[in-house]
This record gives structure tokens, sequence and C-alpha cells, in this order.
């Protein structure tokens, strides 16, 4: 489900050229009739995805939720970029990353 | 419950374990979970454990009362012999071993196994740290060989009243009886008021850290200090009424709770020691690591780039993924680079894994670099997660007011010159990661310029450059390139935006030399004014269509057709009427000339407009055919005009560039960039002003804030951590808006590459 997500979230990309970095979408029409969980997207400006899947039954996060939590998460991933040991495309294995994520989904639940 | 007759070792063993478990320091109930814990790591199966518990009368009373816990270790001592659990076992059986707890949680115990065996060295050592142990009555078991303890008379005669039963302690034990018995005694020195203990323990006595002492004693190997461990001892008290084990008695709670309470603080101040010294680094290590800075950084307040640290950190042969940890903790302010502080701080920690220490989960405090000079760096974006768990361990949380003080005035001062720069230079802050990427962005679109046929666009390019380097920000040189006077006229535009926003500048240098219209401001204004010039451009341009085309040149391809999306197709329909009319007129030149100077004034607005709108790429689609029916116009005008229109045409034109050069005219940047807003019709500028003004509102918005951030010196470092997360954001968000821009121009360049070929191809015609 993820996968075709990242097939949406490409296709928004190749359709609106001009705000390249859209913060977020809310691509709440990924709604499955089986599966209900909405699928959040969110490009950065190198083109880097972040899909965020959430269960409906959470009762419906707020948009700026959302978009807090993936400011966050944007902010996380490139503190962790700055670490020059790590590889673009390799699994983060930061801890101080791995803390932040887990928080951030904790304090939502 | 029956009597419970416990050896010295076991009674002491127990109570340190029960001072373990009772976290809560009731001294009277021990908390579940850690019994169940220990339980645990007593391995034994867990029906064995449900049953010793049932035995001890936990389950039935709900709780571990102090004798339900010593009952639960005898019978988990006798299920670890492998004995049958019975409640006669509890006293029936005899030489029965200590139970044994195997678990981290357990590292006590571990620990009080391993140095009840390690015996005299560290009684030797105890004995010589305790001055004065000379209450601690020496147990009298048998084991007391301990020399060094003197006094223990008294609680010697304690002992003896305890129901020890068998001498059996074997002689590993019998160290631990006497520590065991140390730190009963010690408490019973307490309250004896021994006379030996002198001016050490009448402080400790106070401490409630007894039990932890022992514990920590008995760690032994531990750096700490032995005082802390002197500070446990000297406030069990009560532990040598303890040498009676009875269940019921009252002072053997007493003495474990008091163990108890100052096991724990005392294990903390000993892992927090063990922390720090550890981490502290000595004058000679510093020394070196200075020196191995300089030779990757000749500058001793500047940076080491991160990959430079990565080779040199790859050579310690650590893994990566500790290096990569390593990076993380001692990166402070995230920026991809090292100060000095931060390399000693990494230097350090290598060294100190390299020892075989563990990597700390957050920067100890005496490694954390001091912000003094991060104003250079701008690095606003401290790592508020690092100063917050630095701070947040029990270990030593007060040490980290000395950093703090440091931090709080250097944040302050980073972000007002954060702040500062950040008005200045649209993106020198941060972070190297994301001007890295700025870079690289930057070297794709001049790659991509270089493609280009058009020789103008790479004379131009050199312009640009020269002005990005100006900028200081990323700019597009390939973008810029288009006319000279683009370049000059981001010139003049970059210092009216450096007080302004960032985009601004960004777009000045960013939209295509058409398009180089002034900041936002400017337009703004105009705007209105191009309306009403508009319309009567609109009429003078159905009147000198071929008079403005000749002087405009095509106005710049990517301009007029942009910035226009509803006047487009109304001046483009006159332009080619106009153009048809311009091939018959071309001998009337001298009206076109009165009429050229309607057209400075409109081009200007135009220009303006256009260079606004041209940076919504949605609607370079539309000028893009509305351009090509206007080059074609232009054309004959242009050669038509050529004098006066020099001026107009440097403007407009990216693709009149050929044409103007060969016109020789250059005229002042001012004049073509208002010749472009005029050529864009209002319309167009409009919505270019309004999305700068969205644009540059946002960042203003965002700029604005930070201004009342750095204000906050002294503040609370959470208020410093929350600016700084802020300013991460603009980042991001300038960052963003850098991409666009730089988007836009990219599509303004391709429609002047394209507009330029058909310009090169109807040339032939018009000449016709």
């Amino acid at each position: 489900m993820v996968h075709t997500s990242l097939d949406v979230v490409d296709e928004k990309i190749s359709t609106m050229g001009k705000a390249l970095v859209d913060q977020r979408e809310l691509y709440l029409g990924l709604l499955y009739p089986t599966e209900d969980y909405k699928v959040y997207g969110y490009v950065t400006n190198s083109k880097v995805k972040f899909v965020m899947v959430v269960d409906s039954s959470n009762t419906a996060l707020r948009d700026n939720e959302i978009r807090s939590m993936f400011r966050k998460l944007h902010n996380s991933y490139t503190d962790v970029m700055c670490n020059p040991f790590y590889n673009p495309g390799d699994r983060i294995q930061s801890r101080a990353f791995d803390s932040m994520v887990t928080s951030m989904m904790i304090q939502v639940c | 419950m029956e009597g419970l007759t416990l050896s010295d070792a076991e009674q002491k063993y127990y109570s340190d374990l029960f001072s373990y478990c009772d976290i809560e320091s009731t001294k009277k109930v021990v908390v579940n979970g850690r019994v169940l814990e220990l339980f645990r790591a007593a391995q034994l199966p867990n029906d064995v454990v449900l049953q010793i518990m049932e035995l001890c009368g936990a389950t039935r009373l709900g709780y571990f009362g102090r004798s339900q816990f010593y009952i639960a270790l005898k019978l988990v001592a006798v299920a670890q012999s492998g004995f049958p659990l019975r409640v006669e076992s509890i006293n029936t059986v005899k030489d029965l071993p200590l139970p044994r707890f195997v678990a981290s949680k357990n590292e006590q115990e571990a620990r009080h196994a391993t140095s009840y065996s390690s015996d005299s060295e560290n009684q030797g050592s105890y004995s010589g740290v305790i001055p004065p142990p000379p209450g601690r009555g020496q147990v009298k078991k048998g084991s007391v060989s301990h020399d060094t303890v003197q006094p223990r008379t008294s609680a010697d005669q304690q002992e003896p009243t305890s129901p020890v039963v068998s001498p059996q302690q074997s002689p590993p034990t019998s160290p631990h009886t006497w520590r065991k018995h140390n730190r009963h005694s010690s408490g019973g020195n307490n309250e004896r008021s021994l006379a030996g203990p002198g001016p050490f323990w009448s402080p400790f006595g106070e401490a409630q850290s007894g039990s932890s002492a022992g514990d920590a004693v008995w760690s032994g190997h531990s750096p700490p200090p032995p005082q802390e461990n002197w500070v446990s001892f000297a406030d069990t008290p009560p532990t040598s009424t303890l040498l009676t084990m009875h269940p019921a008695s009252v002072q053997d709670q007493t003495t474990v709770r008091t163990v108890a309470s100052a096991t724990t603080a005392n294990e903390i101040r000993r892992q927090s020691s063990s922390y720090d010294d550890p981490w502290k680094i000595t004058d000679e290590q510093r020394q070196y690591y200075v020196n191995q800075f300089k030779t990757i950084q000749p500058d001793l307040n500047g940076f080491i780039p991160g990959s430079a640290a990565k080779e040199f950190f790859t050579k310690s042969k650590l893994p990566i993924l500790e290096l990569s940890h390593i990076w993380e903790l001692s990166d402070f302010d995230k920026d991809g680079a090292l100060t000095l502080d931060e390399f000693c701080a990494a230097f350090h920690l290598v060294v100190a894994r390299k020892n075989g220490y563990d990597l700390p989960e957050k920067l100890p405090e005496s490694l954390m670099p001091k912000l003094i000079d991060l104003e250079d760096s701008a690095d606003v974006g401290d790592q508020p997660g690092e100063v917050g768990y630095s701070g947040s361990p029990a270990e030593a949380p007060p040490s980290k007011s000395p950093s703090m003080p440091s931090l709080n005035q250097t944040w302050p001062e980073l972000n007002q010159s954060s702040e500062d720069t950040a008005i200045v230079h649209p993106v020198p802050i941060r972070m190297t990661p994301s001007k890295i990427h700025m870079q690289e962005m930057e070297l794709k679109r001049t790659g991509s310029d270089h493609t280009n046929p058009t020789s103008p666009l790479l004379v131009k390019s050199s312009d640009l450059s020269e002005e990005n380097k100006i900028n200081s920000s990323v700019k597009f040189a390939s973008g810029n390139t288009v006319d000279g006077y683009s370049s000059s006229d981001s010139f003049t535009s970059d210092p009216e935006q450096i007080g302004s926003n960032v985009t601004r500048q960004r777009s000045h240098s960013g939209t295509s030399p058409d398009n180089t219209a002034p900041p936002p401001p400017p337009p703004r204004p105009q705007p209105s004014h191009s309306r009403s010039s508009s319309l009567d451009m609109n009429r003078s341009f159905t009147v000198t269509t071929g008079q403005q085309q000749a002087g405009v040149v095509a106005q710049p391809p990517a301009v007029p057709p942009r910035p226009q999306p509803s006047q487009a197709p109304g001046p483009t329909v006159h332009r080619p009427v106009d153009a048809d009319g311009l091939m018959t007129h071309t001998s009337t030149s001298p009206q076109q000339i009165p009429e050229q100077p309607n057209f400075a004034d409109f081009s200007q607005f135009e220009v303006f407009a256009a260079s606004n709108v041209n940076e919504e790429q949605d609607d370079e689609a539309e000028k893009h055919s509305e351009v090509l029916p206007v080059e074609k116009a232009s054309d004959p005008a242009s050669s038509l005009r050529v004098a006066k229109t020099d001026s107009k045409i440097e403007e407009k034109t990216a693709a009149s560039v050929p044409a103007n050069v060969s016109k020789g005219t250059t005229p002042l940047a001012p004049p073509p960039k208002p010749v472009r807003r005029r050529l864009k019709s209002e319309d167009e500028l409009r919505p270019d002003v309004d999305e700068h003004t969205q644009k540059t509102g946002v960042l203003a918005a965002v700029l604005a804030s930070q201004p009342s951030i750095p204000r906050s010196i002294g503040k609370d470092k959470k208020a410093i951590q929350a600016s700084i997360r802020r300013n991460k954001e603009t980042n991001t968000v300038l960052a963003r808006l850098n991409s666009e821009l730089q988007q836009q121009l990219k599509d303004v360049l391709e429609e002047r590459i394209s507009l330029e070929v058909q310009l090169e191809q109807l040339r032939p015609f018009s000449h016709l």
C-alpha cells in the first residue's frame, strides 16, 4: 500500500510544476474500502518523500498536527543527513532520529 | 511465617537485595516490579517463582515485606541448589549458597558475588579507604581477619546476637560478611556514636545512602571514588541492628530501608561520577586533540568539514555505525562540520570507545562544546535534543549549569547573528547540507545553461555568477545570464532587498533577464500604474506595436507571454497585427521614434509585470504561444528601431540579446527593467506580485519571528531551542522557495531559448 501511495506522490509531483515543495498533501483519497487508513505525503526540495500512513480509527488527526509532524520529521531527517557517515539511501540507524519518531508517534496515539 | 534464620552473610546479602528492590525507599515493602525482576534474574522456572512467592506469603499479603522478601530469597537459594521448595527448607537447609541472580539489573548481586569472592583485596582497599571503619564491628564469624577493622567490638557484640546459624561461611563469603558487617556495623557505629568514625562519619551519618554505599563498595572496582561509598556507609546506622534477621524485626527493616535509600542514591552518584570522570578530557588529551585539529584545519576557530572529519575518524577503524553515532553526539549544532570543541568531543568519544567504554546516549556534559564562537557558523540549529538529553539524565544534572550559562549567552548572539545573516544572505545560515544541496542545484542549472546554444546566455551567466557571489546566495547563474543588464538589475535590486525578504533577491536572480525586475516591492506599486499604463500601452501598442517590438526586440520572449495571462492575448493580438503593419511601416521610423518614449514608459511596466509574472510557470506556457507571434512582429520592428529601441530591447530580452548586442546598446539597467515591466501587463504583474507578496509575506513572517527570538537572552533553554527550531523551519522554507524560483528560472530560460530560435527563423522572413 505504501508503494501505491508512492505512485500517487510521483504523479502529484509531475503535475504540479511550480510549487515543488508542497509541505503536505492530505491525500485522504487513499482510503480503501477495506483498509481504512490515510496516507499523507510530503516532499522535500531534494525530492525526498515522506509517507505517513495513519489508521483512520484514530480520531482523525488534524491537518496541523500532520504538518507539524512532517516538519519535525524533516528536521530530524536533515539532522541525520548532516552526518557524513550516513550514506543517503541507507536505512537510518540514528538513535536520536528513532527516538524522535517514536516520541512523535506516541504523542499522537 | 516461621522464624527465618539467616547467616550473617545471608543477612547482609538479603538486606542489600531488599534495598535494591526498595526503590521507593519505603523500607518496609519492596516494589513488586523489582522483586519480579530479581526473581526472573534468578533463572528459575516461572512456576518455581510462583511457588516461592506463595510460600513466602507475598501472594497472601499482596506485597513483599521484608520478611517475605527474605524468605523468598532463601527459597530462591534453595531452588537454585536443587532442593525442593518447602517451607521447612528455609531453615533446614544448611550450607545453602547465596541465591544467585543473573541479569543486568542484578549487577549488584553479581557484583556482590564477585566482590564476595574477591575479598581480601577489596577489604584491604576498603579498610584503607574507610579511614575509621572503627565502628565496623567485624563479623565475628570468623572472617574477622580484618585487622584493619579495629573497634568492631561493639558491632561484634551485636552480631553474636544474630541468630547466625552456621559458621559455614565459606571463605569467600567471609569477605562478604565482612563487608556486610561493615555496612551494618557502620550503621551501628553511627548509632552508637562510635568514637572511631570521626569526621568522616558524622557527615555521612546524615546521608542516607548506606546500602548504596555498600553496593558501591561491593561493586568494588568501579571508578567512583570511595568517598561516595563512605557516604553510604555512614548512613547505615541502623544496619547494625540488622544483625537479627528476624523477619518481624523492625530494626532490620529500618536498616534495610536506610540501606536501600542509600543504595539508590549512591548508585546514581556512582554512575554519574563514572560517567563524568571517564568523559573528562585531560589537558594532555586536549592538547593532542587540538594538534590533530590543526593538522586538518589550521584555523582553530574554523570548522572541519564533514568529509574531512569522516576520513579522519574512519582511520580509527571503528565501525561506521559507531562513528555515525559519535558524530551525532558531537556535532552539537548539526551543521555538518566540527568546531574545535566538537572535534575534541568526537575524538574523545572515539578514544573512549576504543578503550572499551560504551558510547553514551547523550553527550556528556564535560564534552559539550561551548557555543562561544557560533556566531560565525550561524548554526543556530543547535540540537535542543542534545542539550535536553544531557540535562535530563540523572547523572549530574546540576553540573549542567556551568555549561548552560555559556550556552545561553552564546545562543542569543547566534540568533542575532543568524538573523542578520539570514536577512543579508539568503542562504548563509546553516546548514552545510542545505548549502551543499543548493550548490548542487546551482551546478545543475549552470550545467543546463551551458548546454544552451545561445551564446548570450553563457555570457550572461558569467555576469550572473558575479552577482551570485555578491549575493552569497545560491543564485542560478544560468538563469541570470540572459541579459547583461539583468545582472546589473539584480545588483541594484539586491541592495534594496537586503533589508527585506530573501525571496526577493532570489527572485531577482532567478527570474530571467527580462524579469529581473526590481524587488517585489517596486513592482507592487507599479502594478497599479502598470494597469493604467498597460491599458494605454495596449492602445499604444496597437499603434506602435511595430515600434514596440522593434524596440523591445521580441520583448523577451519569456517575459511578455508569461506575465500576461489575460492581457497577453490582447497585446499579442495587437502585436501580430502591428507586426504586419510594421512590415509595411518599416520606413516610418520617425513615427516610431516618438512612440518609443511611450514604449519606454509602458515597457517598463510591462517588463516589470513580465518579470513578475515570469515567475509563474503556469503562465509560461501561455506566454510561449503568445510570444511567438510577438517575436515575429518584433523582428521587423527591431530591425527598424536600432537606436532608440536599444535600451528597451536590452531589457526585454533574453531573446533579443543578440539583437541588442548587435545594436551595441546596453542601456542602463534601470531603464531596461522598467521597460520590461511595462511590457507585461499589470495583470501579469499582479499575479507575480501576489505570489511574491505571499512568499515574501511568509518569509517576512518567518524572518520577523526571528528577531524576537534572539532577544531571549538568558531565557530558558527551551526558548532557545524553540528559536532554533524556528530557524530551522525558516531555513527549510527558504530552501523551498529557492528551489521554486530556480524552477521558474529554468522554465523561463527554456522559453527564451525557444523564442530565440523562432526569432532566428523568422528573421529571414522579416527581411523579405
